[in-house]
């Protein structure tokens, strides 16, 4: 669209299931006649003869000749809507409309403003209550959220997402660490094909005072701060940021439970490292909540035992190369590292990045290693650029040491370990939002 | 007859769209630059080729060209500068 402002005619190439979703982007930037032609899905791993198909055949959207549609894109006169595009207001009311109890929650499924489990309709008593979690005023604007880095951001205000920690049943208390991760500017729902989720990890005082568990079933539905802040933080990210419409808005091709909820105190008490916040520059006994994009892989194990070198490095080469993990260990197992050496977790992270390889030709053969990294290896950025030059069966390093995450939680009924796609963000101050 | 209720819209607030207009079409293809944006979405490459293929054996007149941004999902200003510069249209994809 910035060529097409510039004066240059363009035409927009997509696949067929994204027509929906690209015409409704041409609109929300004021150019909803911005020339798009289609193609079917999908593109990758099909041969250069198949694809030459995709170009003498027909634009599965519009069921005219693909060639056709490229060519008069470019060449049709504009028409008056073409020249003048469409501007326009849009807003969003405060209350809704009053009705019963049974209709409202039938609107909101309607609408698709729940994750279709129970929803606490957010009424305005309600709301208040959750606003005295926090001493911010309602009206005050304190972030934006887009399901994606090229779509439109919504704004919102601490209001609102009072109305979403309604929703998700959390209690005022709970407020302050939904307003930070609101604030954080990441996402929960992505709407990217590739399906992610955002972890989020609570440290500092705050875990206590409100109740949220970091031991048996940590990553489970057994605690109700861990379980309503996490669907909390989903709920607002769909809701706040224009939506999480399959086909619209959310294009994940399988989904992801971790859209439900994903949010976990570190055992700062029981772990044998520095707190994870206190690793990121912040005090102890400051509350703060990370956030880790990704919830796309997960990988699970024990130990360590006499072959965790092994497990390790089988576990990683599973890892998607593109999304480096968070590690959650319980803490027998963080204990069973620094037995082993590791008295830090920077230590163990160095180790993990120098041990755990994988052959170049396997790691440049994947979907997002291309899309993402090849493009910076080839312009010469490092560490990226080495990793192109490797041979084939070189064994080239996954991730960097500060790419690796590693939390410690767990109710130390087992020495078990699990592993994330989980990169991480930022680091957010809880208590600026007490 | 149930309880009436009053509740919050849980939405956030949408940014105002401002038109923008297309740019003007050109009459023919005949003896103009063509870019063929590959947006380094996986194989968009070999579509990309196979497109400049079509061009030289279809319309010959049309130079087509193939150019890259520095990197996927982030706005290259200098790959637009160029197109600006030296192109008289722009075909982007493939978006999936």
């Amino acid at each position: 669209m910035a060529l097409e402002q510039a004066g240059v005619p363009t035409v927009a190439v997509h696949t067929d299931p994204f027509a929906r979703l690209s015409r409704a982007t041409a609109l929300a930037n004021g150019m909803p006649t911005a020339r798009q032609a289609f193609v079917p899905q999908p593109l990758v791993g099909r041969t250069p003869e198949q694809l030459r198909a995709y170009i003498e055949g027909t634009d599965p959207v519009s069921k005219r000749p693909f060639m056709q549609e490229l060519i008069e894109g470019l060449s049709r006169p504009l028409d008056e809507k073409d020249l003048k595009g469409v501007s326009f207001e849009r807003s969003t009311p405060r209350l809704l409309a009053p009705d019963t109890e049974e209709k409202l929650q039938q609107l909101f499924i309607d609408n698709k403003w729940t994750d279709f489990l129970p929803v606490t309709l957010p009424t305005e008593e309600r709301v208040a209550n959750m606003l005295k979690g926090t001493s911010h005023k309602p009206d005050e604007v304190i972030g934006r959220l887009a399901p994606t880095a090229f779509r439109e951001s919504w704004a919102f205000t601490v209001e609102k997402v009072a109305v979403n920690a309604v929703m998700a049943g959390c209690k005022p208390q709970y407020f302050p660490v939904v307003l930070a991760l609101a604030a954080s500017g990441q996402t929960a729902r992505s709407s990217s094909t590739t399906s992610f989720a955002t972890l989020a990890l609570v440290n500092g005082p705050i875990r206590n005072e409100i109740g949220m568990d970091s031991g048996i079933g940590v990553l489970g539905p057994f605690n109700h701060a861990n379980a309503t802040i996490g669907r909390a933080y989903n709920l607002l990210s769909q809701n706040l940021q224009g939506g999480s419409v399959p086909g619209d808005t959310y294009m994940g091709s399988l989904g992801n439970w971790y859209n439900y909820s994903a949010a976990f105190p570190e055992a700062e008490e029981r772990s044998p490292w520095l707190p994870f916040h206190v690793e990121k520059g912040f005090k102890r006994e400051e509350s703060v909540v990370s956030v880790f994009f990704g919830g796309r892989y997960t990988i699970a194990g024990f130990g360590p035992r006499e072959t965790w070198e092994l497990e390790f490095k089988r576990a990683f080469a599973a890892c998607e190369q593109h999304l480096a993990p968070l590690l959650v260990m319980d803490p027998i197992v963080a204990r069973g590292f620094v037995d082993r050496g590791f008295d830090s977790r920077q230590k163990l992270a160095a180790w993990f990045s120098e041990h755990c390889r994988l052959s170049a030709r396997e790691y440049w053969d994947n979907q997002w290693v291309q899309t993402l990294l090849r493009p910076l290896a080839e312009a010469g950025v490092e560490p990226h650029a080495s990793k192109l030059k490797a041979r084939p069966d070189e064994m080239v390093r996954l991730f960097q040491p500060g790419d690796i995450s590693i939390a410690v939680a767990g109710g130390e009924t087992q020495g078990a370990w699990r592993m994330f796609g989980g990169r991480y963000v930022k680091s957010v101050s809880i208590d600026k939002w007490r | 007859m149930s309880e009436q209720m009053v509740v919050h819209d849980p939405r956030g607030f949408p940014p105002k769209v401002t038109g923008k207009r297309l740019a003007p079409r050109l009459q023919s293809l005949d003896g103009k630059v063509v870019y063929l944006v590959d947006c380094l979405f996986d194989n968009s490459e070999v579509f990309m080729n196979q497109l400049l293929d079509w061009f030289g054996e279809h319309l010959p007149s049309v130079d087509a060209r193939i150019i890259k941004p520095r990197q996927s999902w982030v706005d290259d200003p200098a790959m637009r500068a160029r197109v600006q510069a030296d192109g008289n249209a722009a075909i982007l994809g493939v978006g999936l």
